[in-house]
């Protein structure tokens, strides 16, 4: 099952509708669009305006690729899943976002194994069709990095950052 | 600090402002950790530890804003916490801002999403916070051994992933 989710906030067509019109092409039916209110007909689809936490975290686990704006909360359940993650960055300027942050960690994030960018609305079909190749990364744990964890372990016991 | 467990307010917005905070879990091993969110279904995800839900608010909504703002504040003054560490957004923000009132000491950790400047929360949270944390070292100084920090600026001392 392909997973499409834009988060709870705003809605996000540009994703939405080429996926949807990608899945009819290509006779892939077995998608589950969480779209947050949308304009696009997705007759003959799973979908779904929002997705308690929960079941969220069920569909993920049975998803075998991902297609998301880059919402932090999708990206990590996807990494500590192992899975493969396909990105359209929501753009400040198209009214998608308040800033481009989106964009920026994207950025950041790329080039992490099972992690794609689509930087505009042409690479996204290109890169649809390339899905069935792609592979997710190892799992990473489910605890933030050890250096932070120490920082945040001193701060709630008021004591100093344990040296070396 | 001392030998008695702390009592910590570990409290964010849904989505991805929680799952990042619930990746400190660990650093909560050795204090009374209470959590609070947005979405009461998340209580599962940190059972069996305390969970307290708080109302949904943003900057657009006023009503909603407001008492999401009074329930946060309740929230502290019933609790009072000994810390608080928040990742965002708005709940966790005003939990900050009370939790000067009751001598809690307080960590911002700003969203690893924000990769080329701090939240506009985690700015105004630095002027009064004990802590800001950014996830990103070109963006912050590294945190001192002692972990005191200055106000008005923001230290790295790594990230959520």
């Amino acid at each position: 099952m392909i997973l499409v989710t834009v988060g709870s906030q705003l809605p996000f067509d540009r994703l939405i509708a080429p996926v949807a019109a990608w899945g009819r092409a290509r006779g892939v039916k077995d998608i589950f669009f969480q779209h947050g209110g949308t304009t696009v007909n997705l007759t003959g689809f799973n979908h779904a305006a929002f997705i308690p936490p929960d079941e969220f975290g069920r569909l993920l686990d049975r998803a075998t690729v991902v297609i998301t704006h880059v919402g932090m909360g999708t990206i990590l359940g996807c990494l500590e899943r192992g899975k493969p993650i396909l990105v359209l960055p929501r753009k400040a300027s198209l009214g998608e976002t308040r800033n481009e942050h989106q964009s920026a960690s994207a950025r950041s994030l790329e080039g992490r194994p099972g992690f794609v960018v689509a930087w505009n609305d042409r690479e996204l079909p290109v890169l649809l069709d390339r899905l069935d190749s792609m592979q997710g990364g190892e799992r990473i744990s489910s605890d933030a990095s050890p250096e932070l964890l120490t920082a945040v372990r001193a701060f709630v016991h008021g004591t100093r950052l344990p040296r070396g | 600090m001392s030998a008695t467990r702390p009592k910590v307010l570990a409290i964010s917005s849904r989505g991805g402002h929680w799952t990042q905070l619930r990746r400190l879990r660990r650093a909560f091993s050795d204090c009374d950790v209470i959590w609070a969110s947005t979405d009461a279904a998340l209580a599962r995800e940190v059972a069996p530890d305390s969970f307290v839900t708080v109302p949904d608010a943003s900057r657009w909504d006023r009503i909603k804003l407001v008492w999401s703002i009074l329930c946060v504040l309740w929230l502290v003054l019933r609790l009072r916490p000994h810390a608080i560490v928040s990742t965002g957004a708005a709940p966790g923000y005003f939990a900050l801002r009370f939790g000067r009132l009751v001598g809690a000491r307080t960590l911002w950790l700003d969203s690893f999403a924000n990769a080329e400047e701090l939240s506009l929360s985690g700015r105004k949270t630095s002027s009064f916070a004990d802590v800001t944390l950014t996830q990103w070292a070109h963006l912050g100084e590294p945190l001192p051994e002692s972990v005191k920090c200055e106000k008005d600026r923001a230290y790295y001392a790594g990230a959520v992933l």
